[in-house]
């Protein structure tokens, strides 16, 4: 039988979605929806799985909500009790899920909550991850997340967050949000700001689940689009991005055999259906980048004029620093260096990474080595240390490297 | 109807000169003309600097008066105004505003159990 933990992951958001539109509120919301899951893992092993699991935890979580007013017994309480019984028994239309799922997702997302509460809510309550996962993939004690979370849905039942897409003025910016905590999941996932591993496994297959969500629920955004292209063909690398022995490879060296091929066919014509639109943004060019990156050898005048585009639309330093490698390649490690040295990217080991790279390329062995020992003082995944490590000691004399 | 409490988060010292503070005061008073209109002004007040505050502490029975205000810092509270909106989103289109016209930073926060 299909189990219910598996029922749980592909349900858990919908159910979370309709029922806090019925309830007016994301606590009593879950609660009900927890409720119908405990009813289920009671139920199903003897009674056998519902015909429609999804439409049954529905009307489960529903009933159980009504109960829990009418035990609650206040005046209130009964009021609202006998207004649910109004609606109307039947699975919800599917347009309307839509829009539940959409709403839910903003609410979570909304910029009065701070940054990591969005992340922690969006996986909870859209993911369905428990708040024991979602501690454990952002490497803090399990109380701490629980804190967080009850924080932001008393913030949203005080403040009165609204549960509903924003009006079409706000939507770019307030979508641009949503897409952003997307984004966080996988690229702490992609590359674990601290800790042993590189990867997070849970957090990028999390980010990719809710990028096809979004892209489901808002088919015509080319952002939308973009964003999952460009989460797709970076997942796609994944299996090569680490060697057998845990060591991070980089792109240039990586298996290609070992790239997801599907994942890659799947990004690609997710970037030309998004490009097609002709409202390029962010998303979009990242993924075109990857995208060109995905059809070996690397086009690197192509890579550069993305970037170029990618820094008119969202100038960083981490664009311009991501441009000056692609130029190094183009024209030369000197002419990247000289971008390089006029970057300002203070704390982040990125910028001595890459002009150690560079240095190293022009032969200027002890400053590269010591670009490497600053990149490495910055940098906090334990994987990316131990590359810089090796490369450290290949332009290092007592190193022995051959490089 | 939910009400929130918009205050204004004022720098100490001496107010700017009047060529910078009539036009932030003709723009805040545009603002809160609009709240009326839109029937969701409920109530404003503008304060004098933060030190003329007076804190009063319990100290067992008795009461402590000691010179204020009660938080140290750079900014104080030099105003605020009530308003009645449907949700926070409506709530801080009108922090907004305040903050637009005012120059400075705005804090929204939901009044408990606010309106009926």
């Amino acid at each position: 039988m299909p189990d219910v933990e598996a029922v749980f992951r592909e349900s858990y958001g919908r159910a979370v979605a309709i029922l806090t539109r019925l309830l007016g509120d994301v606590d009593a919301a879950e609660e009900a929806v927890q409720d119908a899951f405990t009813t289920a893992v009671a139920r199903w092993p003897h009674d056998g799985v519902p015909p429609s699991p999804a439409g049954w935890i529905v009307t489960t979580a529903r009933n159980r909500a009504i109960d829990r007013l009418r035990r609650e017994a206040g005046r209130d309480e009964r009021h609202r009790a006998a207004a649910l019984l109004t609606v109307p028994d039947e699975p919800p239309e599917e347009g309307a899920v839509r829009d539940d799922r959409l709403r839910l997702l903003f609410t979570c997302c909304h910029p009065a909550l701070a940054p990591a509460a969005r992340v922690a809510l969006t996986l909870r309550l859209v993911g369905g991850l428990t708040t024991a996962e979602i501690a454990h993939a952002f490497l803090v004690p399990e109380a701490t997340m629980a804190q967080r979370l009850v924080r932001a849905k008393g913030k949203i039942r005080a403040a009165r967050i609204p549960y509903r897409v924003p009006h079409e003025a706000d939507l770019p910016d307030r979508l641009r949000g949503v897409l952003a905590v997307v984004a966080l999941v996988f690229t702490e996932g992609h590359t674990a700001s601290s800790g042993p591993g590189l990867v997070r496994t849970d957090l990028c297959a999390e980010a990719v689940r809710l990028g096809r969500e979004l892209a489901e629920l808002m088919p015509d955004e080319p952002e939308v689009l973009g964003l999952l292209a460009l989460l797709l063909l970076v997942e796609s690398r994944r299996a090569a991005r680490v060697s057998a022995t845990g060591e991070l490879v980089p792109l240039a060296e990586q298996d290609r055999t070992r790239w997801d091929a599907a994942l890659v066919a799947e990004g690609q014509e997710l970037v030309r259906r998004c490009l097609r639109r002709g409202a390029p943004g962010p998303y979009q060019v990242q993924a075109a980048i990857q995208a060109v990156h995905s059809d070996p050898p690397t086009d690197w005048r192509q890579v550069v004029a993305l970037y170029d585009l990618l820094l008119a639309l969202a100038p960083s330093p981490v664009v311009a620093l991501n441009r000056a490698v692609a130029v190094a390649e183009v024209d030369g490690p000197a002419a990247g260096l000289a971008l390089v040295d006029a970057l300002d990217l203070p704390r982040h080991h990125l910028l001595p990474a890459v002009r150690a790279d560079l240095l190293r390329r022009l032969g200027r062995d002890a400053e590269a080595a010591a670009a490497y020992g600053a990149a490495i003082a910055l940098a906090g995944n334990a994987t990316e240390r131990a590359f810089l490590e090796r490369r450290r000691a290949e332009v290092s004399p007592s190193g022995g490297g051959s490089a | 109807m939910p009400q929130y409490l918009l205050s204004l988060q004022q720098p100490d010292g001496d107010p700017p000169p009047p060529e910078v503070l009539d036009p932030i005061m003709r723009d805040l008073a545009a603002v809160s003309a609009d709240m009326r209109a839109a029937g969701a002004w409920v109530f404003t007040a503008a304060l004098h600097p933060a030190d003329t505050a007076t804190v009063l502490r319990p100290d067992g029975d008795d009461v402590l008066v000691v010179d204020g205000p009660y938080a140290e810092g750079k900014e104080h509270v030099g105003g605020f105004t009530v308003v009645e909106a449907p949700d926070l989103d409506a709530a801080l289109e009108w922090g907004r505003r305040m903050a637009r016209a005012s120059t400075l930073p705005v804090e929204v926060r939901p009044v408990a159990g606010g309106g009926v």
